[in-house]
């Protein structure tokens, strides 16, 4: 069963003489579990499929069915909920809310979710922990060092229990000890039976993922399986 | 997401934030107190204005040395002027002619430093006059008497002086049958006149009261009379009263036509109706400065709004990209606004009205309530709306247009 259905996406900039195909008729399926890395040259138009998979953007055209359910077709409130519930996205720029302690960034999720505030908080310190921030909890973004930013907004990403974790270049911005680091992060969240696709342009961290996908000009070249 | 929930993400951004929301609270505090004090600055000069013309008896009328017109003409009026001279005066007091006079009073004016016991004083004026001046020119003792008819003529050396002269030379000790030296000669204080005030400009208790004789005689010299001052018999009567003067005095100057007297009379009803349109000038003028300062105060209220617009907009993006539903997003944005543009007007409207109670250049300000409610509202509104209005223009964008806004 494919977590992610994805047929002739496509996604376009502009208009006229300045069109810009960022997507250019893609079609992938990824099943649950799997532990997929998507790479390719800036402008290839992975970060533009990243973007649509986490729904932060929507397609000109084409389908997304996220388990099951026509994404692409969604209104707003919907969106939101898919969200809020399924998708755990980290970004290359970590986007933690600034002057906010990491323990508050990683409750944000479940207040959204209506969470009451005892679990909230019992859940945000397991999640910290989990990524071994157990001692940073009240430290706010400034006072942490890229890897240990990142690692903060995985377990945001990682506290709703979601079943689809994207991560768009989530060690471009980090030194070789914390891309270490964050990897093995990343194997035990898929290990622990979560979907992970992840974009990166380094061949070390692709070589981690199981399934590697090259895109170039808006489609997909190459789609390879790990032995 | 519950009202609760809201309300602390607002009061968690608003604490995130100390300087923002500082300047913030700041940029509205200065708007509405501005505009409250300087309302109640303008209301409260022009209330002071009305009541120093009060002071000065609504049925009273003075009589100016001079004519009234002014530049090329004036000193041609000048060389052919007669005086006023105490006969003038005399000639005012004649029930038949002038029904409505109820009394008159010369005045001359002299300049005199006056001491006792090495204080010293310079009262604004030093005055020559008679008893009667002070009922014209509602200027009652508070303790002792006035000179008397007799004072007058014997040019007895007595004198009444105002509060700021009596402190001046007396401190606490009472001035009353003490002997003072003006301008060399001795004087005997027979009273101390009640205080008046300052008029803003002049401080119109520093005067000292003498008989005129004794003045002309000893400090003036016998020139002309500085005015006379005529007391009505009612406010209603200073229009014929008026033309009475008219009457009597233009013969006895040999004026013809109205154009060319070589004197003018001073009614304190048209005073105050010229003083209290005057002030609504002023009072305007001031309001427009206030206009003028709310709209400053909007524009930086505004401008801080709209500055952290760039921050805030990836700050929604980032709570969009985990799944915030655009109305707990405009909520908390609505409620930062509300919580930060109350407060600021409030504690505006604190200073505005703690500010007023201090008294400014001698006026005392005098709040307009609906300056206040205005400024309040004004302020807040502007608040709220350039602080909602970004925030949910952010809140409908996809995520990744918040996340990319520069």
């Amino acid at each position: 069963m494919s977590t992610i259905q994805i047929r002739d996406l496509r996604k376009v900039y502009g208009e006229g003489e300045a069109i810009v195909r960022a997507l250019d008729g893609v079609d992938l399926d990824i099943d649950s579990g799997e532990y997929v890395a998507i790479m390719g040259a800036s402008g290839s138009g992975k970060s533009t499929l990243m973007n649509i998979l986490g729904c932060l953007d929507i397609p000109t055209a084409g389908t997304y069915e996220l388990d099951g359910i026509d994404v692409s077709r969604l209104g707003e409130r919907e969106l939101s909920l898919v969200r809020r519930h399924r998708v755990g996205f980290v970004f290359q720029s970590f986007n933690l809310v600034a002057r906010t302690s990491a323990l508050a960034n990683v409750e944000l999720p479940l207040a959204y979710q209506g969470v009451k505030r005892h679990e909230r908080r019992e859940r945000a310190l397991a999640a910290l922990d989990a990524v071994g921030l157990a001692d940073r909890v009240h430290h706010e973004p400034t006072q942490l060092s890229g890897g240990q930013q990142q690692r903060v907004a995985i377990a945001r990403a990682l506290v709703t229990h979601p079943s689809l974790i994207l991560a768009d270049e989530p060690t471009g911005a980090l030194d070789s000890r914390s891309t270490h680091e964050l990897l093995d992060l990343f194997e035990r969240v898929h290990a622990g039976g979560r979907t992970v696709v992840l974009i990166t342009h380094e061949d070390e961290v692709a070589q981690r993922a199981r399934r590697v996908i090259r895109m170039r000009d808006g489609r997909i070249i190459d789609d390879r399986r790990a032995a | 997401m519950n009202a609760i929930e809201v309300l602390r993400m607002a009061m968690r951004g608003l604490t995130a934030n100390r300087m923002r929301s500082a300047l913030t609270t700041l940029g509205i505090l200065i708007g509405v107190a501005a505009v409250i004090l300087l309302v109640a600055f303008g209301n409260g000069t022009s209330i002071q204005v009305q009541q120093n013309i009060n002071n000065l008896g609504t049925n009273s009328l003075t009589i100016l040395q001079g004519g009234q017109s002014f530049g090329r003409f004036s000193r041609g009026a000048a060389s052919t002027a007669k005086d006023l001279t105490i006969a003038d005066t005399e000639a005012l007091v004649n029930p038949t002619l002038a029904p409505d006079i109820k009394q008159v009073a010369p005045v001359v004016n002299a300049s005199a430093t006056c001491s006792y016991q090495g204080n010293t004083s310079t009262p604004n004026s030093f005055v020559g006059t008679w008893p009667s001046y002070f009922e014209v020119t509602n200027s009652p003792v508070a303790s002792g008497t006035y000179f008397t008819n007799s004072d007058v003529v014997d040019a007895r050396h007595t004198v009444v002086i105002g509060t700021t002269v009596a402190t001046a030379l007396f401190a606490n000790a009472s001035p009353l049958d003490k002997t003072i030296r003006c301008g060399g000669v001795p004087f005997t204080v027979v009273g101390v006149m009640k205080s008046k005030g300052s008029s803003g400009f002049q401080d119109a208790d520093s005067i000292v009261i003498a008989p005129i004789t004794i003045v002309q005689r000893s400090i003036s010299g016998y020139g002309s009379l500085r005015q006379i001052v005529v007391e009505a018999k009612s406010a209603d009567a200073t229009t014929p009263a008026q033309d009475e003067i008219y009457a009597i005095l233009d013969p006895r100057h040999k004026i013809t036509s109205a154009t060319n007297r070589d004197y003018q009379i001073l009614n304190q009803t048209t005073l105050l109706a010229a003083t209290s349109s005057t002030t609504s000038i002023f009072t305007t003028l001031l309001a427009a400065v206030a206009a003028i300062s709310l709209l400053v105060g909007g524009i930086g209220i505004t401008n801080i709004m709209l500055v952290t617009v760039t921050e805030r907009t990836r700050e929604i993006g980032i709570r969009k990209a985990i799944g915030a539903p655009r109305g707990a997003i405009l909520a908390q944005f609505l409620v930062e606004s509300v919580v930060l543009s109350t407060l600021g007007g409030a504690l505006g409207v604190a200073v505005g009205i703690i500010g007023s109670h201090f008294t400014i250049m001698g006026v005392t300000p005098v709040i307009v309530p609906g300056s206040v409610a205005l400024a309040f509202g004004v302020c807040v509104v502007i608040g709220l709306f350039f602080g909602g209005y970004p925030a949910s223009r952010a809140a409908s964008l996809r995520p990744i247009e918040a996340l990319r806004y520069e």
